[in-house]
């Protein structure tokens, strides 16, 4: 496998849901971003910002307002034909939040695992996909005997794995993993991340891992790309995301995860953010994360910053590493206490 | 397993021994881990259940459904079986017969014993023969042949009517429900347009325009009544249609016929078939009240309602006349209900109280 081609290309997606007549609700706001084969994204963000949006838009649940998603370089969503797009849409699988809702309570686990292989191998016997579903259940660690059960007599994560049994019948390249751990115990959240770690290593699986638990990210992706109000704030390698985050945001979200040592958590420096998220409806203007910014300058309300690649492979939306911005009058911070606060950091 | 490893140890290892007496010389090493045979741990012993087998199970030991199923299912078979078992037909008249009392032989302590409101056995008076089960009415017609002649058109009306509506509200819900947007809005209006027309209103008109019937009767009842059927519907699958499994089907590729048959529809028959039962009583209901008020089936067909409705006119003199029909219409009433209830219980138990 040659790593460093780019399995998935996403230039600046946008998707739009309308709400009334007039206004409508920008769930992702332009945003773009390639996973390289091999490869696992994270998408962190907090709640409501489009993370789950993006990954439905590339899987083809809903289509996206503009902008343009390239698979293996062919385009997604335009017009293609009927079985280049069943080829699409079995080539990128998605690994569902909710355990309880993401399996028929009226269908087998054979039923559930495969329906894929209905839709997208309908030659195979009766037979030969009965033994392709034990195959699958026992590559996820699950007994073959579950096979007659219903999804109700399984437990949180048992029922994530047949989940992942499902996606995985159809032997796709590329996987949405939306949350896929946020429903679990902790216990169980570290079991199913090993689990899609090493169905990656075994499959060759490429991932975007979507997900709100910071420590889990650093753990399975090898970039992480930060989201916020719909749009991308800064994207690198998650070794350097953690070592040195650029954007005020991801610092904030980096300080508020707990260091399990009752000493140094009780004196380590925590950002907190103030206010509420902005309505993705009627969005700030300029940054739009200048509401809740400590480092707001008098140039953020003005101009939307721009996505720019500050280090090699590390890119940021924000006017803080823009020379061009920072060098116009304007470019002053508000609030200077908090920024003094911030240096420290 | 660890009992058994641990026994063993306890016999070999002399330091047991000592142990067992003296709590305090118990140290870690003496522990030895139970083996962890994965394949056991996720094993389910329970035998596997479908939705349906737990459905029928927690039915079944509802005593209030399982007595209102088998007496209904009786009712059923007597108002099959009933007419046919006298030589008298739902339409024969005898009027030399006319306003004879109840009277079974056998049954006189319950009332069955040919007397009339004064205390007189007509039949002796009269010197008739045969008995007449639940009397006849005043053209001399078998009140027993009747009561199960009306009970049979009264179920066929309900369940006709019942089906009608089953058909065009899942139809109408669905395709409101599952194509959404401008449709959905559209479908929606035309609803609320009937709704807002009181019901009886509409019925009452349109039994006026056609000639009195059973299908008339069928189809003003029809008429309004799926909308219940379609609302109920159209909430289900929009529920449904929300569900990550839904969803799941749709990034596999999975077709709309597909979406509809194997995941939405076996979703939406329990509140389907819930929602049948409780249209069946108040159809029977419905078509006893048109008859009580003159807009039903015409004599001599008989339904409950136009039983009800002669035995009403003379309920002073001959109460026989009312009794049997209305206890037969209370019967299937509270039959229905129950074993809805219970089938809703059945198949929602987060739904039960």
């Amino acid at each position: 496998m040659k790593k460093n081609e780019e399995l998935l290309v996403v230039s600046d997606l946008k998707k739009h849901f309308p709400v009334g007549k007039k206004s409508s609700l920008k769930a992702v706001d332009g945003i773009s971003f390639t996973i390289k084969k091999g490869e696992t994204l994270g998408l962190v963000g907090e709640s409501g910002c489009g993370k789950s949006t993006v990954g439905r838009v590339i899987t083809q649940i809903y289509q996206p307002s503009s902008g343009e998603v390239l698979f293996n370089n062919d385009s997604v969503h335009g017009r293609i034909s009927g079985a280049a797009k069943k080829e699409k849409k079995r080539s990128m699988q998605m690994i569902f939040q909710d355990p309880y809702s993401s399996l028929n309570p009226r269908m087998t686990v054979m039923e559930i695992i495969s329906e894929g292989l209905i839709i997208h191998s309908p030659g195979l016997g009766r037979k030969e996909r009965e033994s392709k579903v034990n195959e699958l259940l026992e590559l996820v660690g699950l007994n073959k005997k579950h096979a007659q059960r219903f999804p109700h007599e399984f437990s949180g994560g048992q029922r994530q794995r047949i989940g992942i049994a499902r996606a995985l019948a159809v032997e796709p390249e590329f996987i949405v993993a939306d949350e896929p751990i946020a429903a679990l115990d902790v216990s169980i959240q570290a079991q199913i991340v090993n689990l899609l770690k090493k169905l990656q290593d075994e499959k060759e699986l490429t991932y975007l891992f979507i997900a709100h638990d910071l420590s889990m990210v650093k753990y399975i992706s090898d970039r992480i790309a930060v989201m916020y109000l719909g749009k991308i704030m800064e994207i690198t390698e998650s070794e350097t995301l953690y070592e040195k985050p650029l954007h005020p945001y991801t610092r904030a979200l980096l300080s508020a995860i707990p260091i399990p040592d009752p000493d140094m958590e009780r004196s380590r420096e925590q950002i907190i953010l103030t206010g509420d998220v902005p309505s993705p409806i009627d969005l700030p203007s300029g940054c739009r994360f200048r509401t809740r910014c400590p480092n707001v300058m008098g140039v953020c309300s003005e101009i939307e910053p721009q996505f720019l690649e500050v280090e090699s492979n590390h890119f940021v939306s924000c006017h803080l590493y823009d020379e061009q911005v920072m060098s116009r009058e304007d470019a002053v911070p508000l609030y200077d206490e908090k920024v003094s606060t911030y240096q420290t950091v | 397993m660890t009992s058994k490893l641990n026994e063993k140890q306890l016999v070999d290892s002399p330091p047991l021994t000592n142990a067992r007496g003296n709590h305090d010389e118990i140290t870690d090493d003496l522990f030895v881990a139970a083996p962890l045979n994965l394949a056991l741990q996720e094993e389910i012993s329970k035998p596997s259940v479908s939705f349906w087998q737990e459905a029928f199970h927690r039915l079944f030991r509802n005593k209030g459904a399982v007595i209102s199923l088998v007496v209904l299912l009786l009712l059923v078979i007597v108002a099959l079986v009933g007419p046919s078992m006298n030589e008298h037909t739902y339409r024969s008249q005898n009027i030399a017969h006319s306003n004879m009392p109840p009277k079974v032989s056998g049954l006189e302590w319950l009332g069955f014993d040919g007397k009339n409101s004064k205390g007189i056995d007509v039949y002796e008076t009269q010197a008739v023969e045969e008995n007449y089960w639940f009397g006849t009415d005043e053209f001399g017609r078998d009140i027993w042949t009747r009561v199960w002649k009306g009970t049979q058109i009264s179920l066929f009306i309900a369940l006709v009517a019942a089906a009608l509506d089953l058909v065009i509200g899942v139809v109408y819900g669905g395709i409101s429900s599952f194509y959404g947007g401008r449709v959905d809005n559209f479908m929606q209006r035309i609803i609320e347009v009937l709704v807002g027309i009181p019901n009886l209103i509409v019925i009452i008109l349109f039994i006026l325009i056609l000639e009195p019937g059973i299908r008339s009767i069928i189809l003003a009842m029809v008429i309004t009544g799926w909308v219940g059927m379609a609302r109920v519907v159209r909430g289900q699958v929009l529920q449904l249609k929300g569900q990550e499994f839904v969803l799941a089907s749709q990034t596999l590729g999975a077709s709309n016929a597909r979406l509809i048959w194997k995941h939405l529809m076996p979703n939406v028959m329990g509140p389907i078939i819930v929602t049948v039962m409780f249209t069946i009583p108040t159809a029977i209901f419905f078509e006893a009240f048109l008859s009580f008020i003159g807009l039903g089936l015409q004599a001599p067909l008989a339904s409950l309602g136009v039983l009800i409705e002669d035995g009403y006119k003379s309920m002073r003199f001959f109460s026989y006349k009312l009794i049997f029909p209305a206890f037969v219409i209370s019967a299937i009433m509270i039959c229905f209900n129950l074993l809805a209830d219970g089938l809703r219980d059945a198949m929602d138990p987060k739904m039960k109280r």
